[in-house]
């Protein structure tokens, strides 16, 4: 019960910072735009198969962007005053809250101009909108944790992306391979997979919850 | 002598292998043929490379419960070893299969891009991928004990990864490569002629524990210099 309410605190107080200092989110959300309408601009009308490649590599862009601040921003100092009022565990799962909680409105909003601009080659228009959600959750997942070790390795976001990407791959393809079934109305969506996708995000907060203990202590 | 059997037994398993291997008879199926037998080599290199990556994996957590810095080497060791074994599993694996997958009226060097879609090729480049990220991320790190914490949890995630995707995705996807969708990627003993098992098994333990032999040795070079730079 104390852990939850920990949880909740630190939640409140990243969503209070989000709410006070928008440049975070406007930040994304331009870049969001930015990348779509440059690839609107290369690619006026792409095929289906194109659109859900580029879909999902702009998701993974970013989740980089919004994912990478979240333990950088937390200085040295503030790092040992959470240390003293929280646990590990209670400090990363907030972080993976709100990160999932930012990665699922991102994922929308680049849905929604994904097919403004790109046109909407969806057939099964739920099922897909649930597999975004799906998908922008895992990728928030993973790359809060990349992003607590980038930022204990006091390096900057560009190794998020060194170590993030190859460990991402196995998603991205279930993902794909998930999201062409549902531009295709004679393709079903094999539900194994999405369990299989399901199972793998549950690893990874669970893995979080082991390992960031370790990372946190200096 | 009584702890060097082990070193023995693998050098006597390999010049069985390459022995055995080259001159024994084997099963002569279309396509394949005599490249039948790169199957001692090839299959080797990939149980030696997952069994180094697993003695690095719990390397790893060995070090997490008692911060002996000692394991740190290790796991870094059995990482770069097993990254060997890896690349030499994909030679092997781009020799074997010039000879058999690629388009005869094309070159193997053009057809590579067809051919590297293969689900287990995909899953063995992202394994390669991940450790080469591992080795950047450790020496990234100045500060000894928090290199080595943090390459830790780094090994720990990324293996626990890399598990569905070399040993879970193969299976879902459709491949050319045997083994997959019907059972084990690796090993599917109903598929071997018991003839190429007699080498096979040896085979791979032989290469295992060849793997194994180089490691102690770099791991005791590195331990000197390790020693060394403390005096």
């Amino acid at each position: 019960m104390r852990s939850l309410n920990h949880i909740y605190t630190l939640l409140k107080k990243d969503l209070l910072l989000e709410l006070r200092q928008q440049y975070n989110f406007y930040g994304v959300l331009l870049y969001i735009v930015a990348t779509t309408f440059v690839l609107y601009l290369a690619i006026e009308e792409p095929e289906p198969k194109v659109w859900n490649g580029l879909f999902w590599i702009i998701q993974l862009f970013i989740c980089i962007n919004a994912v990478a601040k979240s333990f950088l921003q937390e200085s040295r100092h503030r790092m040992l005053y959470f240390y003293s009022i929280a646990g590990p565990r209670d400090f990363v799962l907030s972080k993976l809250l709100f990160n999932s909680l930012l990665m699922l409105i991102m994922s929308l909003l680049s849905l929604v101009l994904f097919i403004l601009f790109l046109r909407n080659p969806i057939q099964k228009t739920g099922a897909f909108i649930g597999l975004v959600l799906l998908g922008g959750w895992s990728l928030s997942l993973v790359f809060t944790f990349l992003a607590a070790i980038a930022a204990k390795a006091q390096q900057n976001a560009a190794i998020m992306a060194i170590l993030g990407f190859p460990l991402i791959i196995p998603q991205l393809l279930l993902l794909m391979r998930l999201s062409n079934a549902a531009f295709d109305p004679s393709l079903a969506i094999p539900a194994d997979t999405i369990l299989l996708l399901i199972a793998l995000d549950l690893m990874v907060i669970l893995l979080a919850v082991i390992l960031f203990p370790f990372l946190w202590k200096d | 002598m009584r702890r060097s059997w082990w070193k023995i037994a693998s050098a006597l398993l390999l010049i069985y292998t390459f022995v055995c291997g080259l001159l024994l008879d084997v099963p002569h199926l279309p396509a394949l043929e005599e490249t039948i037998r790169n199957l001692y080599f090839h299959v080797g290199m990939w149980f030696c490379m997952m069994t180094l990556f697993i003695i690095s994996l719990v390397n790893s957590i060995r070090y997490l419960r008692n911060f002996n810095l000692k394991y740190d080497i290790y796991a870094r060791q059995y990482a770069t070893v097993g990254i060997i074994f890896g690349l030499l599993g994909y030679f092997t694996g781009a020799i074997w299969m010039s000879y058999t997958w690629a388009d005869p009226n094309n070159p193997s060097f053009q057809s590579f891009s067809a051919v590297a879609r293969e689900p287990k090729l995909i899953g063995t480049a992202i394994a390669l991928l991940i450790y080469f990220a591992y080795l950047i991320l450790r020496d990234s790190i100045t500060d000894i004990d928090k290199r080595a914490r943090i390459s830790a949890v780094y090994n720990i995630f990324a293996f626990a990864m890399l598990f569905p995707t070399i040993w879970i995705v193969p299976r879902l996807l459709p491949s050319l490569h045997p083994g997959g969708q019907s059972g084990n990627p690796a090993l599917d003993t109903r598929d071997i002629d018991p003839r190429m098992l007699m080498v096979f098994y040896p085979a791979v333990v032989g290469w295992t524990l060849l793997g194994v032999w180089i490691t102690t040795l770099k791991i005791r070079i590195n331990i000197l210099k390790e020693k060394k730079m403390m005096q």
